[in-house]
């Protein structure tokens, strides 16, 4: 199992001999253990070379680039090493074929909404505050029985936007600081909270990212979202799944817990830039939740969260080698 | 009919969905770069200081005595059938290229002990036979199923089977 590495410092990262450091502008500088390490995150302003890149690239290690606000610019993924012609195929067919396509994007969507269904059961009557999320909890059943029945991708979305639409309103309620937070907003983030959605659902989608070059699935080939030009589009559909445990559960465990607050926020920015101390914490906590474990039902071991998520592309690929149906992760604890 | 390896005729014996998940380029076993000896022969030409070759991570054969003797080292002989008949394949593929090899040597230092192995007119019958079962693994449509053998908890496999 290979390390991640997050860097926010200036300065320069450079390949010496088969190392990699990093250099602080005030001369320090850091061992990136290249053998171990599977991704590195990039919050700083670093210099580099290609002789870099072609080491990395190398050692497949996946980069992660984002700019200075926080948000996220793209990755640098080394040259495929893993390519199965034959599953290439059998995903394109799988993408071609309606009736192949909905039945897994129907899957995703369903497993996704039973974890955003299981979030709000979790914090039903908890938190002190002795909310209610019942009467949303059985709408979104409701609306997840009428997903089955959907027939074609965009209705299936539609639900799903309906779905999340009922969730996000109850945030207020699961959430104990006073924040407005009634609806997303993406582009830009217009409060604490769509801020938080906006970096984290970034990083649940590197993760999958790097969990899916682990397999020879193709990340371009999707099924819920338009195969990407412009995204890995197979990441979106995977990250759907896990967005409500891994990414979801911590920004109510965050707020609720007073680890970020308003001051974690660029005040004048309008709540639209995480501080950098705001990003660490952040990132110091996404990265116990990938190691957090359970014990496996199928598989009889302990597996990580962030491990979940290659389990699901093994279970994707089985299913569209036709070998057995694909069924989505969903919280069973 | 697909060119076997000497991977895949080893998987033969260990575990059949192993070989159709490999034939399908499902590989889960990392770091083992291939080197198959067909391809290593038409490349070099015999070249002398090739005499090593590591065929995969189990396989590591040596050629002594000029391209006459191929020599392997185990470390047990867990899976000696297995073992045996990949040596044997690599003598009957070398023998097609017209290297004619006269004998091969399983080699268990740890236990003190040597085997000779010896390509017989029976062996190549069989070996034809093998091929012709494993184009049919590769040929079918899905995996054979799990074999849920003790093998299975250690194999790079494990967690694509059973989940
Ligand atoms: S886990 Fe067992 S069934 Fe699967 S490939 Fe390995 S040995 Fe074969």
């Amino acid at each position: 199992m290979g390390e991640t590495f997050y860097i926010f410092n200036n300065g320069r990262l450079k390949r010496k001999d088969n190392n990699i450091i990093v250099t602080t502008p005030d001369g320090r500088s850091k061992n990136l253990k290249s053998e171990v390490t599977d991704e590195i995150y990039i919050f700083g302003e670093l210099d580099m070379n290609t002789k870099l890149l072609n080491f990395t690239s190398q050692q497949n290690i996946i980069i992660h680039l984002f700019n200075y606000y926080g948000f996220y610019s793209g990755s640098f993924y080394p040259r495929e090493t893993k390519i199965s012609g034959y599953l290439l195929v059998n995903q394109v067919k799988h993408y071609e074929n309606l009736d192949l396509r909905i039945e897994l994007a129907k899957e995703f969507l369903l497993s996704a909404s039973h974890n955003i269904y299981r979030n709000l059961r979790y914090y039903n009557g908890r938190n002190g505050k002795n909310v209610d999320l019942e009467k949303s909890m059985k709408e979104i059943q409701s609306l997840r029985n009428k997903m089955k029945d959907a027939e074609d991708i965009n209705q299936l979305m539609g639900i799903e936007g309906n779905i999340r639409k009922i969730y996000y309103s109850r945030w207020n309620d699961i959430v104990n600081q006073d924040i407005n937070f009634n609806k997303r907003v993406k582009r830009p983030p217009d409060n604490m909270i769509n801020s938080l959605i906006s970096f984290i659902n970034s990083l649940v989608y590197t993760t999958v990212l790097s969990e899916i070059y682990k397999t020879q699935l193709n990340p371009t080939i999707s099924y819920i979202h338009q195969p990407g030009t412009k995204r890995f589009s197979l990441c979106l559909d995977i990250a759907e799944i896990f967005k409500p445990l891994i990414g979801e559960r911590m920004i109510f465990s965050l707020l609720n817990k007073n680890q970020i607050t308003e001051d974690d926020f660029e005040i004048n920015s309008n709540y639209l830039y995480l501080k950098e101390t705001g990003k660490k914490k952040i990132l110091m906590e996404y990265d116990k939740r990938l190691m957090r474990t359970i014990k496996h039902k199928d598989l009889n071991r302990t597996v990580s969260y962030r491990h979940l998520i290659r389990l699901e592309c093994y279970k994707i690929i089985k299913h569209i080698s036709e070998e057995k149906r694909y069924e989505g992760f969903k919280i069973w604890w | 009919m697909k060119n076997v390896t000497g991977v895949i005729f080893y998987y033969y014996f260990i575990c059949k969905r192993k070989l159709w998940y490999f034939s399908k380029d499902l590989n889960m076993e990392k770091g083992n770069e291939l080197v198959e000896i067909g391809k290593l022969i038409d490349e070099n030409s015999y070249k002398r200081e090739k005499k090593n070759i590591l065929i995969d991570e189990n396989i590591n054969i040596d050629f002594i005595k000029d391209w006459k003797v191929i020599h392997e080292v185990k470390k047990s002989r867990k899976i000696e059938d297995a073992a045996i008949w990949q040596l044997k394949y690599y003598m009957y593929l070398l023998k097609e290229k017209g290297v004619d090899i006269e004998k091969g040597i399983l080699d268990y230092p740890l236990l003190r002990r040597r085997n000779e192995i010896y390509l017989t007119e029976d062996d190549k019958y069989t070996i034809n036979n093998i091929i012709e079962k494993i184009d049919k693994i590769q040929n079918l449509h899905v995996p054979p199923a799990v074999i849920d053998a003790p093998i299975c908890k250690k194999c790079a496999y494990y967690e694509l089977c059973y989940i």
